[in-house]
């Protein structure tokens, strides 16, 4: 069965069993590996993607689902990793191994498009979603309200 | 364990530089070279086995050990471009092949673990970047007829100023890696380091931050199978028949096979083989452990910490001094099993054929990688090739080869590239687990309140029986004992003992390995000794260290950034701990407080100080003793893997929850300036949080917490 979506811009059609998970559509279909997958079951937020810009967990929304929808990954969030998510993330020296921050960023990405000027309890909020097993949370905190900074051109 | 010396990289450097640049690279540089090998003009010259220069002067450093997060490749990156004076634009770094000539000096293969890196490799890296160096000079005095001591060398160019004369590297290379390698070459002097000792950002975080960073779990290769294994819920169960039929009927399955570990569903997708797997069908024969439980586990080591043990340390007459000390403290503290957790679940892809195999894994043993491979295809081990990625996270998980082993058993099964694929749930409940820990306590005062005796006897598994056999000797396991065995503190008599006790659950490497539960016991026992003899925590521990102790200064300096002895709001409480680990000392103060209706803990503040010597890169210093922090946090407050019917309750992050940005304290870092050897970083950081919390949580309720994780009840 064909789903047809679009894919940071560009409108994708794949041929998947509706009940795929887009996570893995992404990663073993589209060979689109900057979306990770960490637990399943929406615990950790490693999968975290925008769908029609809100950040939703990949791994348990099956593709059916987005049909017609804006989906937009960590490989759409910019072309050079210049988003103010990303720039600030680079400057705080964030990520250790690196795995989480994809759905970090995308979580930040979206709470910032929402909230550009988050409190620390907005950030607490948006961002509990997400495990860093190398726990880099003080630096991700510090990092969002650079990037609130950034956004607004300060 | 075989050793590497010196000498053999010494053979190597000159081997490789007398073979001519082609074929080292032809030898040693991973898959994507290859090619460049067959056309070795005009290509990167190989000055060593770490360096090497392209005509453009982009300069390729082979990084030897694994990247999990601990930001080494920075660190090498920064002793190579300040031993070669290299433009930092100009360099970019590849993962190490397999080869002997990368071994950690360490260990005698090549590995990453116990926080070895930068002491490992500091000296030998920095001394094949010197002989570069020299190397390159050489070839520019050579081709401009003057005498090498009159040239310099600064961001990848050599320059002769009486002539005004400068060459890049990049035209140098050929000609460098034809000569001899000097011996005992120049070594920069520490004051002219551009970036060792300067706080620099890490190389990676750019491709980090776009999703570009190639983990294990990445890996894509043509016409690539995934798979995934049903293993035996039980450890040490056995496959006793299995029915593939519903596995095989789900669209996307190619097969079903049985390998050492279990049974598993191949399919074209990831998602596909887990599908599968939920329909297969397996009989398992349980084995032994099926009636284990952690019950089953306490009660046995209730039994043996009655019963003397091993002596892994005895000063003086602990037991003399004991029964003629004027007080008397004695408990009994236990620690649970604690997965690793790693973000990336585990996996590994392999391409087996009948003319060489390919491993890409995210490992921290390569060696251990190519002699599996070798073994398990029948292949000699140098047509065995493995490609480590990047790691998302190891924490000692990713030193086990079993993901490896899966990998290629499938893929030679198979004849294709099989990539394995573990759920978080795989991964939770084949793990081999942090330690459960059961330690008796005793310690005698004199009637100052002085510390006299101290005796500890350990109980608990030995993960060397199983890792590196040849090291247990006499029942003792230092894994095992360290974190009280090499207590620092001065204590007349002292004895430790050890009861290895195999609880049939596999256990590992887990960061900071005996010390995260030692380092908990000793520190919070030491407060209760501190309380039995009137004494304030930090005054006690400060009375037990000499006053050029590296211990003493971290502890004062902790204490002293932590306003320790100041008033603290109403309601906040404040707990110390300080302990030594892999040649580096870390004091940690934390800030709780109490909720005694919801019996819920907060922790507000950690202060850290820490003594790891000279060092690299002070940034890295701060995020991995942060990272070390929220490691050891996650396992105090909610850590504990439990068995029932011989099987692993907890499977997910809902049942086995990792502390999240709400919860994390703020953290401040302060390190300590010194020019002692240097001491690692990526473990140190996590023993001392779980007794300066469970000390804290002392102050405020008068109750020591001798169990971890902690309780609601400890919180009344």
């Amino acid at each position: 069965m064909s789903t047809t979506f679009t894919l940071n811009g560009k409108s994708t059609t794949v041929e998947v069993d509706p009940q795929m998970p887009l996570l893995w559509v992404l990663r073993d279909t589209l060979n689109m590996t900057g979306t990770k997958f960490g637990c399943g079951m929406a615990l950790c937020g490693a999968c975290t993607v925008h769908i029609n810009g809100e950040a939703t967990r990949s791994c348990i929304t099956p593709v059916s689902s987005v049909a017609g929808k804006k989906v937009t990954t960590i490989e759409g969030l910019s072309e050079d990793a210049s988003h103010p998510v990303q720039k600030a993330w680079i400057e705080e020296d964030v990520p250790q191994c690196g795995y989480c921050q994809s759905g970090q960023i995308m979580s930040a990405a979206a709470l910032l498009a929402k909230k550009p000027n988050p409190t620390d309890a907005d950030i607490d909020d948006a961002m509990s979603g997400n495990i860093c097993r190398c726990g880099t949370y003080q630096r991700i905190r510090k990092a969002i309200h650079h990037a609130a900074s950034l956004q607004a051109g300060k | 364990m075989a050793t590497t010396s010196l000498l053999d990289r010494r053979e190597f450097l000159k081997k490789s530089a007398a073979s001519g640049a082609g074929l080292v690279i032809g030898f040693y540089l991973p898959g994507k070279y290859e090619a460049l090998a067959k056309v070795p003009a005009k290509e990167p010259a190989a000055i060593n086995a770490w360096v090497h220069i392209a005509p453009d002067d982009t300069t390729t450093l082979v990084i030897d050990k694994s990247e999990m997060g601990q930001g080494i490749n920075t660190a090498l990156t920064m002793i190579l471009a300040d031993e070669l004076d290299l433009d930092w634009k100009k360099i970019r770094t590849e993962f190490a092949p397999a080869a002997s000539v990368y071994f950690n000096p360490v260990f005698g293969l090549q590995g990453t673990g116990g926080s070895t890196s930068v002491r490992g490799s500091w000296e030998p890296l920095a001394k094949a970047g010197a002989a570069a160096r020299e190397m390159l000079v050489a070839a520019a005095a050579k081709k401009w007829n003057v005498d090498p001591s009159t040239c310099s060398t600064e961001d990848s160019m050599v320059f002769h100023k009486a002539s005004g004369k400068k060459i890049g590297y990049g035209a140098l290379a050929e000609d460098a890696a034809a000569l001899p390698v000097p011996a005992s070459p120049k070594r920069k002097d520490a004051k002219d380091y551009k970036y060792i000792g300067k706080a620099t950002k890490r190389i990676d975080s750019k491709e980090k931050v776009s999703g570009k960073a190639e983990f294990g779990i990445d890996v894509r290769r043509p016409a690539m199978l995934h798979a995934v294994v049903a293993r035996s819920p039980v450890f040490g169960g056995k496959v006793k028949s299995f029915d593939g039929a519903k596995a095989k009927a789900v669209p996307g399955v190619k097969s079903v096979v049985q390998v050492s570990t279990g049974v598993a569903v191949v399919a074209d997708n990831t998602w596909s083989a887990m599908e599968g797997r939920s329909a297969l069908e397996v009989q398992w024969d349980e084995g032994e452990n099926a009636k284990n439980s952690s019950d089953a586990i306490r009660k046995l080591y209730q039994g043996r910490v009655e019963q003397t043990g091993a002596i892994a340390r005895k000063d003086g007459d602990a037991e003399t001094a004991l029964s003629g000390a004027a007080k008397k403290v004695d408990a009994l503290y236990e620690v649970p099993f604690l997965a690793h957790a790693t973000m990336e679940p585990m996996n590994c892809t392999a391409d087996v054929r009948a003319d060489g195999c390919d491993i890409y894994a995210p490992t921290q043993f390569q060696t251990f990688a190519q002699v599996n491979g070798a073994k398990l295809s029948g292949l000699k081990p140098e047509q065995v090739r493995v490609h480590t990625t990047y790691l998302g996270g190891g924490f000692g998980r990713r030193a086990e080869q079993d993901f490896i082993v899966e990998a290629v058993e499938l893929s030679k099964a198979i004849g294709a590239p099989v990539q394995v694929t573990w759920s978080r749930e795989d991964d939770m409940q084949h793990d081999f687990y942090r330690p459960a820990v059961m330690v008796k306590l005793w310690a005698g005062l004199d009637g100052s309140g002085k510390l006299t005796a101290w005796k500890s006897r350990i109980v608990g598994p030995s993960i060397m029986s199983r890792f590196f056999p040849g090291s247990v000797k006499n029942g003792l396991d230092d894994t095992a004992t360290e974190g009280i065995a090499t207590l620092k503190y001065d204590v007349p008599n002292f004895l430790v003992e050890y009861r290895l006790t195999e609880p049939g659950v596999p256990v590992g490497f887990w960061r900071s390995v005996g010390n995260s539960h030692n380092g908990y016991i000793a520190e919070c026992f030491v407060d209760e000794m501190a309380k039995a003899g009137g004494k304030d925590p930090f005054e006690f521990r400060r009375g037990l260290l000499s006053k050029d102790s590296r211990q003493r200064g971290v502890l004062e300096l902790a204490a002293e950034k932590a306003g320790w002895g100041k008033p603290l709001p109403a309601g906040r409480y404040r707990g110390i701990a300080v302990v030594e680990s892999f040649g580096s000392y870390v004091g940690e103060v934390a800030e709780v407080s109490i909720d005694r209706k919801s019996k819920t803990l907060t922790v507000h503040r950690v202060v850290a100080a820490v003594d790891c010597g000279r060092h690299v890169n002070p940034e890295t210093i701060h995020a991995q003793i942060e990272s070390g922090i929220i490691y050891g946090l996650t396992a105090a407050l909610k850590g504990e893997i439990t068995i029932a019917n011989g099987r692993v309750e907890q499977a997910n992050f809902n049942d086995y929850d990792m502390v999240r940005i709400n919860e994390a304290p703020q953290i401040e870092v302060h390190i300590v300036e010194s020019n002692d050897g240097p001491g690692g970083i990526g473990e140190p950081g996590t023993p001392p949080i779980a007794p300066a919390v469970c000390n804290a949580i002392f102050a405020a309720t008068g109750k020591p917490v001798r169990r971890l994780p902690i309780r609601p009840e400890d919180l009344a």
